[in-house]
């Protein structure tokens, strides 16, 4: 770089180079957390697939209740996110109290949503399924349905934490609006989770 | 109106939010009614899935207001690791017409 870039641009004198994406870091990180995580949850969903597709008596034991309560738990989550946006708008407007309240009803909701799956669950458990055997079927269905909606469970577990966390700090004034949005990422993200386990573990495992 | 500002100075107004938001919910909705009434297909809920995902990360995750070069660096190579993973279909389908049944 010549020094009449330099003279240009202070920040590139001290950083070498500025960032092609025009973010902050912590985002691009979250951003690459959140790429290697897709991937992950794709690597479950498609073992899943694989298993289900190689088994000719996978069971389908979800009735319609089980699937209003999915529905009703996607209802939560999506919700969940416009709040976190509601909160990441306040937090750029500077308005502290506004965006403390949003992130906590954000969740709040993400509680709801684990005590809706844990009943969830406490049904199937219940019916006798268990990681490895069920009165139905495949023995692999409680494996796979366990380990994906489980992982993603400990997804929205982490994210209420967090998000509680974040929101105290931030009302206590030692972070920005920059913190909120970034952890606003994380929820879509497990938001976004959902939107495929629904149609490929609930509804494709429906009673008929 | 209020807005969401990113990086970029681009913004979402809430309107923009809201409607996509009910959009979601609205792809939610069907999918279940359409399982509930003429049977789950899987290909027909993955594509609606992938579309309910694209509306939330260009809108809620904003990515469509970033940097384009933020898109190009994310997405294609996210899309390909899931394709070659997709690669493990056929396998599946080769074992069950194996099966003595």
């Amino acid at each position: 770089m010549s020094q009449a870039n330099l003279a240009v641009d202070p920040h590139a004198a001290s950083m070498g180079e500025g960032s092609p994406f025009a973010i902050p870091s912590s985002k691009l990180v979250v951003w690459l957390f959140i790429i290697s995580d897709a991937v992950t949850f794709g690597a479950f969903l498609f073992a899943y697939g694989y298993i289900r597709n190689a088994s000719t008596d996978w069971p389908t034991p979800f009735e319609h209740g089980s699937i209003w309560n999915a529905l009703l738990m996607t209802f939560i989550l999506v919700t969940s996110s416009l709040t976190i946006l509601l909160a990441v708008r306040a937090a750029q407007n500077d308005d502290r109290s506004a965006a403390f309240k949003w992130t906590l009803i954000t969740a709040a909701g993400g509680v709801l949503f684990a005590i809706l799956h844990l009943r969830e669950w406490s049904s199937l458990i219940g019916e006798g399924v268990r990681m490895f055997q069920n009165p139905w079927g495949a023995p692999m269905f409680g494996a796979t349905f366990f380990s994906i909606t489980g992982l993603h469970m400990l997804h929205v577990i982490g994210g209420v934490i967090a998000l509680t966390v974040v929101a105290l700090i931030y009302k206590a004034g030692r972070y920005s609006a920059k913190h909120i949005e970034i952890w606003s990422l994380y929820w879509h993200f497990v938001d976004i989770v959902w939107m495929f386990v629904v149609p490929m573990v609930y509804l494709l495992n429906m009673k008929r | 109106m209020t807005t969401t500002p990113n990086s970029t100075g681009k913004s979402n107004s809430m309107v923009t939010t809201y409607v996509v938001y009910v959009t979601i919910l609205a792809i939610a909705v069907y999918q279940v009614c359409f399982a509930m009434m003429a049977g789950p297909q899987g290909m027909l809920m993955l594509m609606l899935a992938i579309l309910q995902a694209s509306i939330a990360v260009m809108y809620f995750m904003h990515l469509g207001q970033e940097r384009q070069v933020l898109f190009l660096a994310l997405i294609p190579y996210t899309l390909f690791v899931l394709f070659m993973l997709n690669m493990i279909w056929p396998d599946s389908v080769r074992l069950l017409h194996m099966r003595p049944h």
